[in-house]
């Protein structure tokens, strides 16, 4: 019984982390129909920023909880600058053309990123460890978690529940869902379309600035970090249907929970639960979970 | 008009020509003898495993082929370069995949034309390089990589390796644990999911199987490689009751381990082995927990011996890093000295001519050369793999400071396999010398 607890709360919090780290993605292909693969660089871009900001706090001697302020305001610099920058001076030379050409002008700026990367903060890893530990432990179903992890569970919470509210209940997340349904049409409206596909984009790279600062703490800051989460960002992301913010909760609340059942029952398909969940996903819903029926356009 | 020489001063005008001639050729053989050695040093300048190995393995050779160049400043090796003939080097690097670094390694040698390479800390990379460097015919030095495979799967002619493989370090944690703990009840793994995690889990388990037969590996833990996040598998192992955790993570992944694991208690519920941790400590300092015990694959860094070769590599390499050298400078400057004292001694039985590559390679089998880790001797696959000794030691902080105590280092023979016996044979036999 306490073994499938503990079961169950590692797959909760890992299921956090994983939304964190894909809403971001879904939210910009949800929007603009682009897969953004340099996803992955500006999650990285989070965590070396948090990494240097909180590292710097820190080492002056400001109050320790300031720290968790640096997270979040690396996040936001990160999303700002990047947002902007890869939206307006590469992304919106390029709509209206192929979904493909978007994806490898992404893939093209996630190479750049990374070069970047290694050429502002070098080869070696960068550790900022304190704010993991800063808020103590807390026992549970006889094991000791940090409180930590409940802050990323409160983080997603807030992230999934304020996009719904925006999305559902205010006039510009109505406005968005138009620009979802029908740009061209949205446009003849009046809406100003480029502007929803900045602000959206750059509320995309700041959820992965988001989860690359908040996860800095419990990890060696490396280069190449964003690789890997680009491929689980879009395993959760397809898994709930490329676009949908419930299917994004529920991909990586199902991903979560069967790699924690792996890791405690059966380690050594671990490395292959994540997809096999995506595979038996796809083979009775090609789409996800959650994708929207599309209209026939003739 | 010309005024005739005198006798006398045409026979000084002969000789002084003579000796300008002389000299003039004395000169240009002499040049021709400097004519540079070019090796191609291969090891990881992007990617992951950068920071934590293919730098420091890069800085290792940078330092000492500058040093070997101005002469004199290597203690044990006085002469410049190799056999007076000047070290050029040509940097690649070894990200990318095997088949890129296949590709990379042709160019090297028929392209550059580089006399010979040294590189490589993938045991993918390595197990692809074998097969082309001994069809190309070029003596290529395997510097690092993990897997006993390459000279126990095939025997080549070309290919030498300057460090021991991976059975030394998970017999060695294997010895230390049980030493520390003669009467272990349960022990647990978490290892990286690809060749290097699964043989070192593999070797331990085995040891131990022979070391503490009443033992029991209470759960393996394989991760995908740099998944950074062990929130489960930390889980799985504080509540597996295992007193000794063994782990050949590497990288981020020790880092993040560590970093994961030590607020969650488990480096305080057992006894955490990192057969690579070495190479983190001076990175995390005193965030790695008391008690934890760390290898270096040898007897390298902070378990190198006290001699003067290591005193001036310890000293010329943190004066230009501002960090020490670990295990990877450490496993690549073995290699660069292999190279040299093999070439050296077959110059040395060519009358002091430039030895040919097939020479070289005489003289490198079965050789024992000095370096800052010790006496390396290439003592398995007929003479082209090396083995050492290996040292683990047991973390504790100091006023702040993290030190290594309860340093034990295994002789070679202990750790490493006779020649002609495979590592898993051995192993099962109950570490037997004899086949």
């Amino acid at each position: 019984m306490i073994e499938l607890l503990s079961t169950v709360v590692d797959g909760i919090i890992y299921s956090s982390w994983l939304f964190i780290v894909a809403v971001g993605l879904t939210l910009i292909y949800g929007v603009m129909k682009i897969l953004n693969i340099a996803h992955g660089s500006l999650y990285a871009l989070g965590a070396y920023m948090a990494a240097s900001l909180a590292g710097y706090w820190l080492a002056h001697g400001y109050p320790p909880l300031g720290s968790y302020g640096m997270l979040a305001l690396s996040a936001v610099l990160v999303g700002l600058v990047m947002g902007p920058l890869i939206e307006r001076g590469l992304l919106r030379f390029m709509y209206g053309k192929d979904e493909v050409v978007l994806l490898l002008a992404t893939y093209s700026v996630f190479l750049i990123l990374e070069d970047a990367i290694k050429l502002i903060w070098g080869v070696d890893s960068l550790s900022i460890a304190e704010p993991y530990g800063m808020l103590g432990s807390v026992d549970f179903a006889g094991l000791t978690y940090p409180v930590y992890s409940v802050l990323l569970l409160a983080i997603s919470a807030v992230v999934g529940v304020a996009l719904a509210w925006v999305l559902q209940r205010t006039r510009q997340g109505k406005l968005l869902i138009a620009v979802i349904h029908d740009s061209e049409m949205s446009a003849v409206m009046g809406i100003r379309v480029p502007r929803f596909y900045l602000v959206t984009f750059t509320v995309g790279a700041m959820l992965a600035a988001v989860g690359g600062a908040f996860t800095a703490p419990m990890v060696s800051v490396v280069p190449g970090m964003g690789v890997e989460v680009i491929v689980l960002a879009f395993a959760v992301a397809v898994i709930g249907g490329l676009g949908s913010l419930k299917g994004a909760a529920l991909g990586a609340l199902m991903v979560g929970l069967v790699r924690s059942a792996a890791v405690h029952f059966l380690p050594q398909v671990e490395l292959f639960s994540i997809y096999l969940v995506m595979v038996l996903v796809l083979l009775f819903r090609p789409k996800g979970l959650f994708s929207s029926a599309e209209a026939r356009k003739i | 008009m010309m005024q005739k020489r005198s006798g006398s001063g045409r026979i000084l005008f002969v000789a002084f020509a003579t000796v300008l001639i002389a000299v003039g050729f004395t000169l240009s053989a002499h040049a021709a003898d400097q004519k540079p050695i070019k090796i191609g040093i291969v090891s990881f300048l992007s990617g992951p495993p950068a920071g934590p190995f293919g730098v420091p393995a890069r800085n290792g050779a940078e330092i000492l082929a500058e040093a070997l160049n101005e002469g004199g400043k290597v203690p044990g090796y006085g002469t410049k370069g190799l056999g007076g003939a000047p070290i050029e080097v040509v940097y690649i690097d070894e990200a990318g995949g095997t088949t890129k670094q296949v590709t990379e390694y042709r160019n090297l040698v028929q392209r550059q034309d580089v006399d010979l390479v040294i590189g490589y800390i993938s045991s993918g990379d390595t197990l692809a390089i074998a097969p082309v460097a001994e069809g190309l015919k070029k003596l290529t030095v395997f510097f690092d990589s993990g897997t006993p495979r390459i000279f126990e799967d095939a025997s080549y002619k070309y290919v030498f390796r300057t460090g021991s493989h991976s059975t030394m370090d998970s017999v060695g944690a294997a010895l230390y644990v049980t030493e520390m703990k003669p009467n272990i009840k349960k022990y647990a793994g978490i290892n990286q999911n690809y060749a290097w995690g699964q043989d070192s889990w593999s070797d331990f388990e085995a040891a131990m199987k022979i070391l503490a037969p009443k033992a029991k590996a209470v759960t393996s833990q394989m991760t995908k490689l740099m998944s950074g996040q062990f929130g489960a598998e930390i889980s799985v192992l504080l509540s597996s009751g295992a007193e000794v955790i063994h782990s050949s993570f590497w990288g981020g992944d020790t880092e993040s381990f560590v970093l994961q694991a030590a607020p969650r208690g488990l480096f305080k519920k057992s006894t955490v082995v990192l057969t690579c941790g070495e190479h983190i400590m001076y990175r995390l300092g005193n965030q790695i927990p008391d008690g934890t015990v760390l290898g270096g694959k040898g007897t390298v860094g902070i378990f190198a011996p006290n001699t003067e070769l290591n005193r001036w590599f310890q000293k010329a390499y943190t004066a230009r890093y501002d960090v020490p050298p670990t295990y990877p400078s450490y496993r690549m400057v073995q290699a660069v000295l292999g190279v040299k004292a093999a070439y050296e001694k077959a110059m040395a039985a060519n009358k002091g001519m430039t030895p040919t590559q097939d020479q070289v390679i005489a003289s490198f089998e079965h050789l024992s050369f000095d370096t800052p880790s010790g006496i390396v001797e290439m003592g398995l696959g007929k003479g082209h793999q090396a083995v050492t000794g290996i040292s683990y030691g047991t973390t504790k902080v100091v006023k702040g400071k993290l030190t290594i105590t309860n340093i034990k280092t295994y002789p070679k023979e202990k750790v490493n396999p006779p020649e002609g016996v495979l590592s898993k044979d051995w192993i099962e036999s109950g570490f037997k010398r004899t086949k």
